[in-house]
């Protein structure tokens, strides 16, 4: 039984159907990719799994479990977080309140301190920025405190939405080691990038989303070796 | 003096309430145009509790615990069901609360003016100047209050969710925080605190009817929307204002007649300079 799996999903926004029966699965451990252009529903694809938009027709299940109408609240509770799309970090808290935050669903105190050092020692940048207010970060420090932020709740899979977006390379090349090692610390990763090649070097898993339909599945290599995803997402 | 303190006393009575119309506006993104009705529920329960024999005390408690239960249940029965709904109908929901509220008050009251005699305490005299110890009841109190929710909400885990759920509440939802209950508190709170608005009120004037929260409502939503609506300091900062406003304009001869006129007018001039109001935010995008 795969960690996450996801059956014939569907999702409007109105009467615009979105995604078109989607099923793939997240496998314990890996780290899974979703790649394809804007408006092809990635983004959708991750809402709708961490119940921020409800689902129309499949099933979505969480180690077992059916959690289609799972509010997100409770997601979160049973191991799985979004670094969404554009950070939305808190703005105009703290980096430290922000991590707090993040820690909301731990209740004892010392855990979530202990945690938040952990997090610094991760990014010593944002230990630097400790009391700044969030929203004067660059926005490198701003996606690492938004992955920080997420990490406080220690999940089991964490969901990335274009974390690469808006970055320089160096950064983004930092980020992508970043989430390396969140994997390779135990956290399985669905991730969503734009950044095709990168995504794709990393990925276990691939698949290919156009207009609200999975075309293309495999491995990471086997994806970035063929001819129609050179064509379409790497650029020649 | 005298004038100003009555003011300031005036000014933390609308702060209270601008409160609860901004804490809600912020977090629930709603204007709850039934809050002022919470103030004539509040007064009536003093009332009631006065008239069975209750003591003061009494009197102001239940006000406390029925404010905030009704605010509670309006929530869930008249807005929660429109989460997701167009602003535009919870809006009418909101004005339809309202008129509901005032006409079960008229229902069960009827439609004449109760007096109240809540407390009474003679005026003093400090240095030549008569004070009204009521107005100062209701300032120190006032600013105790507020000063114990802006800890509340710098310095506790519940307190940091209401401002992220304000902030951002897809985010808010990704941290496990659960916004339908962040709401709820949010509610119970603004509701709690217009129950001591209501307390201060029949303090001074000592009656009520039906529509005793009219006046004092759209003068402390005024009041939040000059100090920019969502901000809690531009809430109190608005309230003290219009309190201030109005006392000193009472006082003058000439303005005394037009006093209502001059604190809207204040609202237009304020929202002319500066649209998001004194203290209001316009919210930054980075990318």
């Amino acid at each position: 039984m795969a960690l996450l799996e996801v059956r014939d999903l569907e999702v409007y926004y109105g009467v615009i159907q979105a995604l078109k029966g989607i099923s793939f699965d997240v496998n314990e451990g890996e780290i899974v990719t979703l790649i394809g252009a804007n408006g092809a529903g990635k983004t959708t694809t991750m809402h709708s799994i961490m119940g921020l938009i409800p689902v129309k027709h499949g099933s979505v299940t969480y180690e077992g479990q059916l959690i289609n109408k799972v509010p997100s609240h409770k997601i979160v509770k049973l191991g799985m977080t979004q670094v969404p799309e554009g950070r939305h970090i808190f703005q105009e808290l703290t980096v430290y309140d922000n991590l707090l935050l993040g820690g909301y669903i731990e209740n004892d105190m010392k855990k979530i301190k202990a945690d938040i050092e952990d997090v610094y020692s991760r990014f010593p940048r944002l230990k630097e920025r400790h009391s700044q207010i969030a929203g004067t970060l660059s926005g490198g420090e701003q996606q690492m405190l938004a992955m920080g932020r997420a990490m406080m709740s220690h999940p089991k899979l964490l969901m990335l939405d274009e974390p690469s977006m808006g970055l320089a390379p160096i950064l983004v090349d930092q980020i992508f080691e970043i989430i390396k090692e969140f994997n390779k610390s135990g956290t399985t990763i669905l991730l969503v990038e734009q950044n095709a090649g990168k995504a794709l070097e990393i990925a276990d898993h691939a698949y290919v989303l156009e207009n609200g339909k999975i075309v293309l599945s495999g491995t990471g290599a086997e994806l970035a070796a063929s001819d129609e995803v050179k064509k379409a997402y790497l650029g020649g | 003096m005298s004038t100003f303190i009555d003011g300031l006393s005036l000014g933390s009575i609308y702060a209270l309430i601008a409160l609860g119309y901004t804490m809600v506006y912020g977090i629930a993104k709603m204007l709850n145009f039934a809050h002022g009705d919470i103030i004539m529920v509040g007064s009536y329960a003093i009332l009631t509790t006065l008239l069975m024999n209750g003591h003061p005390v009494l009197a102001i408690i239940a006000a406390v615990v029925i404010c905030t239960a009704l605010g509670v249940l309006i929530e869930k029965l008249a807005y929660k069901p429109l989460r997701g709904a167009s602003p535009l109908a919870v809006l009418i929901t909101a004005i339809g609360v309202s008129y509901f509220l005032q006409s079960v008050a008229q229902l069960i009251f009827g439609a004449q003016t109760h007096p109240i005699s809540l407390v009474h305490f003679p005026p003093v005299v400090i240095g030549g100047v008569t004070i009204s110890v009521s107005a100062i009841i209701s300032l120190v109190v006032g600013a105790l209050i507020m000063t114990l929710l802006t800890l509340f909400i710098k310095f506790t885990k519940l307190g940091r969710a209401m401002i992220a759920v304000s902030e951002d509440r897809a985010a808010a939802k990704l941290m496990g925080i659960n916004v339908n209950m962040i709401i709820m508190v949010t509610f119970a709170i603004g509701s709690a605190l217009a129950a001591f608005a209501s307390t201060f009120y029949v303090m001074q004037i000592p009656n009520t009817s039906p529509t005793l929260g009219s006046m004092p409502g759209i003068k402390a939503f005024t009041a939040a929307v000059i100090g920019g609506i969502g901000s809690i300091p531009g809430a109190m900062l608005g309230g003290v204002l219009m309190g201030v406003v109005e006392k000193i304009s009472l006082s003058i001869p000439v303005l005394a007649p037009y006093t209502t006129a001059l604190e809207f007018s204040l609202l237009i001039i304020i929202l002319l300079v500066k649209p998001t109001g004194l203290l209001g935010k316009k919210r930054r995008e980075k990318v």
